[in-house]
């Protein structure tokens, strides 16, 4: 038995004196997509969060390829250098160049040289199809653009894992397709991803698993064929009756 | 679907042919429509203006105040030692502005990194920036400018002109620490979280991330503060320092006129007024720009 990219292992999480993760266990698998569902506030994106140290876990443990997320053996940045996360609002930096923007870590963090770094990011940004728009500044870029231009930036160091938190919420619907477009190559190339998001449709042929996520715990997690047809528990049902309704299934 | 195929040509299409009219900013300045705004306003300006100042310049007393205040032959005659003052106005202005832009940087760095052993510096900065801005200037100034050149400390320099000058900076850095602070809390926190994601020591996600993008945000607050110390710096007169506002008094000393202070004042209102200008117009393109981003 091979062992698992991401291993969460009854975790809990407060925030103050409000319970946003109980318990909560999860087995992400090397290669695998596993997509997480649920309404805002059932503790999705805290829980991707927790993978990559945005946000500490109070209780249980998080493992990154059978080694604690908080183990002295990642040093510094070795968590970072690994498991690259990509954000609903693109988090750019909006002073500097696109090039600038996603050779930073590689050359400020990972001490890559500036001539190695800047090929690599031309690489990354041509498989993209954004290789016009090194220099171009992130607010010269629609949303789309700037969110491929977020997933070239959490590429960069070659991680083994991406962690993506509803990176197409605040797109307009015509920009949508471009970015999980980008995924789906992903996916095909063997990454290992952890996937928050309200695209049903997307999570359904993209994901090998999908969680549902209520109140802090995972109510529900199978495969997407079985979860989105055949859902076990009654919030699942209500949560994707809603979904259907909004027109987004 | 071809325009010329009149089956499918709707309603709209008959006032659709040709090029669209050009955008009104091609249009050319109206010169008709803009004539009798124009005159009107010239007018009103003129007449209320004309009427204030003959009131002010027929009052019974108005030879005895231009006597007093704005004697031509007075003002030549202050005007070559007044105007090297200015200069030395503007000498400092230049070299405290320069000091306070960089030690108040220091302190709002300082103040707004988050690791647990830098407690202590952060809490001597918020003590720092509660003394310093808590205290008149004009105090600072006197104590500084002749309490530290009296004590003849060894190795220091010993002119007032410069213990003045530090007082202005350690003063006014205080406020101009609380401008750059307000300027880094502005940065969105989704900058911080990518930065951390991207494996940014707190250091590195300041000098790359945060500071560039909070610099720029408060460049219009920091053009008021400019604005400020360009004339707060004749504060240093009262400790003795041979500049605009000390020439003028030396003048008037030695006259009884006051016309050599209205020279000192012109002065400073050819340069403060431009300055004022730029700051307004920076405030403008910014207000602009963040626009544009939320557009």
């Amino acid at each position: 038995m091979t062992t698992p990219m991401i291993e969460i292992d009854t975790v809990t999480k407060y925030f103050g004196d409000k319970l946003v993760l109980d318990r909560v266990s999860l087995t992400v698998n090397p290669h695998e997509v596993v997509c997480l569902i649920g309404a805002s506030g059932s503790g999705k994106s805290t829980l991707l969060r927790c993978v990559n140290r945005l946000v500490e876990h109070d209780y249980g443990a998080i493992r990154l390829d059978g080694v604690p997320v908080d183990d002295a053996a990642f040093g510094k940045t070795g968590l970072q250098k690994r498991a690259g996360i990509v954000f609903q609002s693109y988090n750019l930096f909006p002073h500097m160049t696109v090039l600038d923007n996603i050779t930073l870590a590689p050359r400020r963090v990972h001490g890559v040289a500036r001539i190695e770094a800047e090929d690599r990011g031309r690489e990354v940004l041509a498989r993209f199809g954004m290789d016009g728009f090194a220099g171009s500044y992130p607010e010269q870029l629609s949303g789309g653009q700037q969110q491929r231009v977020a997933i070239a930036r959490a590429l960069m160091t070659r991680p083994d894992v991406l962690l993506l938190d509803e990176i197409t919420a605040a797109l307009d619907p015509e920009l949508v397709g471009e970015v999980l477009a980008i995924i789906r190559g992903l996916k095909d190339d063997g990454m290992t991803m952890m996937i928050v998001t309200h695209e049903m449709g997307f999570a359904r042929d993209c994901a090998d698993k999908v969680a549902f996520l209520d109140g802090g715990t995972i109510l529900e997690e199978d495969t997407p064929t079985r979860l989105f047809d055949t859902p076990q528990e009654a919030r699942t049902k209500v949560f994707l009756q809603r979904i259907v309704e909004s027109g987004r299934l | 679907m071809t325009d010329d195929s009149p089956a499918q040509a709707g309603p709209q299409d008959h006032a659709r042919r040709g090029p669209p009219p050009p955008p009104p900013s091609k249009r050319g300045f109206d010169w008709r429509a803009a004539a009798v705004p124009t005159a009107i306003s010239a007018v009103s300006i003129a007449v209320v203006f004309g009427v204030l100042s003959w009131l002010v310049t027929s009052a019974e007393q108005w030879p005895r105040i231009r006597l007093q205040f704005f004697n031509i032959d007075a003002m030549i005659a202050a005007f070559p030692r007044v105007l090297q003052g200015f200069w030395v106005n503007m000498q400092v202005w230049l070299t405290v502005l320069a000091c306070i832009l960089v030690w108040a940087l220091v302190l709002a760095i300082v103040r707004s990194l988050r690791a647990p052993w830098f407690a202590p510096f952060r809490l001597m900065v918020v003590i720092y920036i509660d003394l310093f801005r808590g205290v008149p200037v004009l105090l600072l100034v006197l104590l500084f400018g002749f309490g530290i050149p009296a004590l003849n400390l060894p190795g220091l320099p010993s002119s007032g002109l410069f213990w003045g000058s530090v007082a202005m900076v350690l003063s006014y850095a205080s406020y101009v620490a609380e401008i750059y602070r307000s300027g880094i809390d502005a940065v969105h926190e989704g900058q911080r979280a990518a930065a951390k994601s991207l494996g940014l020591s707190e250091w590195q996600t300041l000098r790359y991330a945060i500071l560039p993008q909070a610099l720029r945000n408060v460049v219009p607050a920091l053009m008021n503060i400019v604005v400020a110390l360009q004339k707060d710096v004749a504060l240093l007169s009262v400790i003795g320092v041979r500049d605009a506002v000390r020439e003028a008094q030396i003048y008037t000393a030695s006259t009884f006129n006051y016309s050599s202070l209205i020279v000192a004042a012109g002065l400073f209102l050819l340069a403060t007024v431009p300055m004022a200008r730029l700051a307004d117009y920076l405030t403008q393109r910014d207000r602009q720009r963040r626009l544009q981003v939320a557009g």
